[in-house]
C-alpha cells in the first residue's frame, strides 16, 4: 500500500564539517571540509521534492537540482554526477563558491520555514565524488559528430569554460585564448587555495579539455591577434569572456607607497603565483604585521584572511558602510570573523602615510555616517568632519571592485562599450553589437558572481550554436 | 614550452638568447616587453625586446644576471625551454621622422635601444647614439649600435674604453653642439634615465625614458607597476613602459624598486646554493 501520510519535515540543515578558526587561520588548507557520505544522504533526504522546482529557476545555468538530490538519495551517485554535468560543467567550483543564500535555496520550498535544503553543500558532495573516482570513471564524454565550425572564446574563466564547454557539447571546434599561464582566470588568480583548492579548478579545466577545446596559455589576446584578425582567419564566431580585471584604487594621497597593493596583485601573489609558499616559489610577497583591507566585498575578505595566513598579527577590514550594507557574503564574513579579523566599520581612508623609505606606516582614517540612500540602494556613507584617526599597518590592500580590461574593446573594430569599460550585449544571448561577436561575465556586467558569469557563457553558447546552424 | 635557439654571452653577467616564439616575432615592434617565467616555481618578470625576426619566428633577449630568475636565464642553453613567454606586451615606442634624435643607452640598456634607434632610422631621422658602461668588459652590440646610427659616442665610467665618464657628458655636449635636436631617448639604469631627463630638461628637448618597474601580470590587472607621470598614476605595463621622463616622479620610481630587495636577495642566495649542491 502506498504511504499516504504527509511526511514530517525535517528541518535540521546538515552543517558543514569546518577547520576550526584558530587553526585554519594559520594554513592555506580549505576551510569547509565537505560532507560525508552519511551527511550527504541524510541532508538529501530532507528534500521534499516539491512539484513546483523553485530551486531550478533559481540557479542561473537550471541545474536539475532535486533529480541530482533524489540520485544521492537513491544512492545513485553517477547518475547524480550525470544530472548534475548536464547543465553545469563545472560543480566542484559552483558548489564551493556559489552565493546560494541567495539563488537556489533562498527560494527553496523550505526556506520559508528557515531550513531550505544545503544545495550547494549537496553539490559539492557530488563533484568531489566524482573527482576522486576520476580515474576508474574516466567516462569520455559523448560528443555528437564534428560540426566543422570554429569558435575562439578570449579568456578561460567561468564565463569562457562554461560557453566552450557547451559549444563543444554541440560538436564545434573551440579554442580558448587565455593571457596568463593558467587557465581559470579569476578562479585561480583571485579566489584563494583555502575557499577554492586551486586542484579542483584544475580538474574542472581538464574536463573541458576532454570534452576537446583547446586552450592557448599565454596568449594576450589584443596585442598577439585581435578579434578582427580571428574572425579574418578561420573562426566563425568569437565569445569574449575576459572578465574585469583592472583594479580600482582609491585614488587618495599616498596610494603608491610600498606595501599599498591592489587586491589583485596581493591575491595574484597569493594565488596564482603561490608566494605563501617563497621562497620554495620565486615570486615574494610582504608580510605585513599589521594589515588593513580596505572594501568589503568578497574580494576584501579574500584579501584579509590571506594576509591573515600569511603570518600577520592584527588584519583590519576598513569599509564606510556598515555591516548591513556589507556586499560580501554572510558566510564568508563570518568566516573572516570567527578566524580574528578586526571590522573596522563606518571607516574610510583619507590618506596613507609613509616613513622616509617610502613604506606605508598608517592609514589616517575619517569616520563616516550613514545618509539618505544613493543609487545603488544602499545609505550614502557621508564624512564626518573632524573625526580623522590614525591605524597603524606595514601593509594595505585596497580591494574596492574592478573594471574591465579596455585591451580587446579598445582593439577591436565596431564593439560598444559603457563609460564604466563594459562591454554592451544583450542580456538574453551575449550578442554584441558586432557581427560575429558575443560576450558575457564580468566583462559585461562588471565584477560579479562566478556563477552569473557562467550563465552568460551558456545563454551565449546556445545563441552562438544557433547562429552556427542558422548559417 | 619556448625553445632556445641561440645563446651567448655578450660580457660577464649579460646574456644574449634567442628564442622561438613566432606569434610574439609576429607582432613585436620597437620599445615593447614580453613576461617571461622559466619554470614553473618561477616569478614572472618583464624584459623588453631586444630584436626579433618575423621570418625566423624568434624574439631576443638580452638579461642582465641582478635576480632569481635572470640567473636561472643564465643557467639555460640553446636547446633549453623556458616555460611561459608573453607579449608582445605595452605600447610600442613613438616613431615617426622627428628630425635629429639623440638615443642613449646605459648598460644592458643599450640592448633595448637598439631597434628603437633602427626604427628611428629608418623613419628618416638622423640618429646620434651614446651608449655607455661602468667599463669595458660590460659594453657589448657597439657595431651593432653603430649600424644604425649616424654618429655613435661610447662612454666606460672608469676610462677602460672610449671616452672617461658617464653618459649625461656628452648628451649635453651634443645638445649644445646641436642646436636641433629633436627628441632623446633614454633607456637604462632609473638612475641614469632621471640624470638624463635632468640635463635635457633646460634645452626643453623632449625625453622619452622606458621604465622597467616590477609587475607580475603585464597586462594592466595588478597595478604593481604603477607610477606617477605628471602627478597622474600610470601603469607602466599598459600605458608604457616609455613615458615623458621630465614628467616621471623619479623618486617614486626608486623606491618601488627596492620593494622586494630582502626578498629577492634571499630568493637568489637560495638558488645559488641549491646550484652548488647540484654541481
Amino acid at each position: 500500500m502506498e504511504e499516504k501520510a504527509k511526511p514530517k519535515l525535517d528541518l535540521n540543515r546538515v552543517a558543514m564539517p569546518r577547520q576550526e578558526p584558530k587553526i585554519r587561520a594559520r594554513n592555506f588548507n580549505e576551510v569547509a571540509l565537505g560532507y560525508t557520505e552519511d551527511m550527504a544522504s541524510k541532508e538529501a533526504n530532507r528534500c521534499i521534492q516539491c512539484p513546483k522546482r523553485p530551486c531550478v529557476d533559481g540557479c542561473p545555468v537550471n541545474v536539475d537540482i532535486p533529480e541530482f538530490i533524489k540520485a544521492i538519495r537513491d544512492n545513485n551517485m553517477p547518475e547524480s554526477v550525470r544530472i548534475m554535468k548536464g547543465k553545469n560543467a563545472l560543480p566542484g567550483i559552483c558548489g564551493r563558491v556559489c552565493p546560494q543564500e541567495t539563488q537556489c535555496e533562498e527560494v527553496c520550498t523550505l526556506s520559508k520555514k528557515g531550513a531550505p535544503i544545503a544545495i550547494g553543500r549537496l553539490e559539492r558532495y557530488v563533484a568531489d565524488w566524482e573527482r576522486e573516482r576520476s580515474s576508474e570513471l574516466a567516462s569520455s564524454p559523448n560528443l555528437p559528430p564534428p560540426t566543422g565550425k570554429k569558435v575562439a572564446v578570449i579568456g578561460s574563466g567561468p564565463a569562457g569554460l562554461t560557453c566552450a564547454a557547451d559549444l563543444a557539447k554541440f560538436g564545434h571546434k573551440l579554442t580558448i585564448f587565455e593571457a596568463l599561464h593558467i587557465a581559470g582566470g579569476v578562479l585561480m588568480y583571485g579566489i584563494p587555495e583555502f575557499r577554492l583548492p586551486k586542484a579542483i579548478v584544475q580538474g574542472e579545466v581538464d574536463y573541458v579539455k576532454s570534452l576537446g577545446v583547446e586552450i592557448r596559455l599565454d596568449s594576450v589576446m589584443g596585442k598577439l591577434a585581435t578579434v578582427d584578425e580571428l574572425l579574418e582567419s578561420n573562426y566563425d564566431a568569437v565569445f569574449l569572456g575576459t572578465g574585469a580585471g583592472l583594479p580600482m584604487f582609491l585614488d587618495i594621497p599616498g596610494e603608491n607607497f610600498n606595501g599599498v597593493y591592489s587586491a589583485n596583485e596581493f591575491l595574484t601573489r597569493v594565488n596564482l603565483m603561490k608566494a605563501y609558499l617563497f621562497p620554495e616559489y620565486d615570486t615574494p610577497i610582504k608580510i605585513g604585521k599589521r594589515v588593513a583591507v580596505v572594501g568589503g566585498g568578497n574580494v576584501a575578505m579574500d584579501a584579509a584572511r590571506c594576509a591573515l595566513r600569511l603570518g600577520a598579527d592584527e588584519v583590519y577590514i576598513i569599509y564606510r558602510r556598515s555591516r548591513v550594507e556589507m556586499p560580501a557574503r554572510h558566510e564568508e564574513a563570518e568566516n573572516a570573523e570567527e578566524e580574528g579579523i578586526i571590522f573596522k566599520l563606518l571607516t574610510n581612508p583619507k590618506r596613507f602615510i609613509c616613513n622616509n623609505q617610502g613604506w606605508v606606516t598608517a592609514t589616517e582614517c575619517y569616520e563616516m555616517e550613514l545618509g539618505e540612500p544613493d543609487a545603488s540602494g544602499r545609505c550614502r556613507p557621508i564624512v564626518k568632519e573632524g573625526s580623522e584617526f590614525t591605524i597603524d599597518v606595514d601593509v594595505a590592500v585596497v580591494a574596492l571592485g574592478t573594471t574591465p580590461n579596455p585591451l580587446i574593446p579598445s582593439t577591436t573594430r565596431g564593439l560598444e562599450t559603457r563609460k564604466n569599460g563594459t562591454v554592451v550585449a544583450d542580456e538574453e544571448n551575449g550578442r554584441t553589437v558586432k557581427d560575429r561577436v558575443w560576450a558575457g561575465g564580468d566583462v559585461v556586467t562588471g565584477a560579479a558572481t562566478v556563477i552569473s558569469a557562467m550563465g552568460a557563457g551558456k545563454r551565449a553558447a546556445a545563441s552562438i550554436d544557433a547562429y552556427l546552424k542558422r548559417k | 614550452m619556448y625553445k632556445i635557439v641561440a645563446k651567448e654571452k655578450l660580457c660577464p653577467a649579460v646574456d644574449f638568447m634567442k628564442i622561438e616564439a613566432p606569434k610574439v616575432a609576429k607582432k613585436a615592434k620597437a620599445g615593447q616587453f614580453v613576461v617571461v617565467r622559466v619554470d614553473k616555481v618561477g616569478e614572472r618578470i618583464p624584459l623588453t625586446l631586444a630584436d626579433w625576426d618575423d621570418k625566423e619566428g624568434t624574439v631576443t633577449l638580452v638579461a642582465m644576471q641582478v635576480g632569481t630568475t635572470t640567473y636561472k636565464l643564465a643557467a639555460l642553453n640553446a636547446g633549453d625551454h623556458i616555460l611561459d613567454l608573453i607579449g608582445p606586451l605595452g605600447l610600442p615606442s613613438e616613431i615617426e621622422n622627428f628630425g635629429t634624435v639623440v638615443c642613449v643607452g646605459g648598460g644592458v640598456g643599450v640592448a633595448p635601444v637598439y631597434p628603437v634607434a633602427r626604427a628611428l632610422k629608418q623613419a628618416g631621422n638622423k640618429v646620434i647614439t651614446i651608449m655607455g658602461a661602468r667599463s669595458k668588459d660590460l659594453l657589448f652590440w657597439e657595431d651593432l649600435l653603430r649600424s644604425v646610427s649616424h654618429e655613435l659616442i661610447v662612454t666606460t665610467d672608469d676610462g677602460s674604453y672610449a671616452r672617461k665618464g658617464v653618459v649625461t657628458e656628452p648628451l649635453k655636449e651634443v645638445l649644445e653642439r646641436d642646436k636641433q635636436i629633436n627628441r632623446v631617448i633614454a633607456i637604462g639604469p632609473a638612475i641614469m634615465m632621471k640624470f638624463c631627463s635632468l640635463t635635457t630638461r633646460p634645452f626643453g628637448v623632449t625625453t622619452i625614458v622606458s621604465l622597467n618597474s616590477i609587475m607580475v601580470d603585464g597586462t594592466g590587472m595588478c597595478g604593481c607597476c604603477r607610477v606617477s607621470v605628471g602627478g597622474i598614476t600610470k601603469f607602466v605595463c599598459v600605458d608604457g613602459p616609455e613615458f615623458d621622463g621630465h614628467q616621471v616622479d623619479w623618486e617614486l620610481v626608486f623606491a618601488r624598486q627596492r620593494i622586494y630587495c630582502d626578498e629577492e636577495k634571499r630568493s637568489l642566495e637560495l638558488w645559488k646554493a641549491h646550484q652548488c649542491q647540484h654541481s
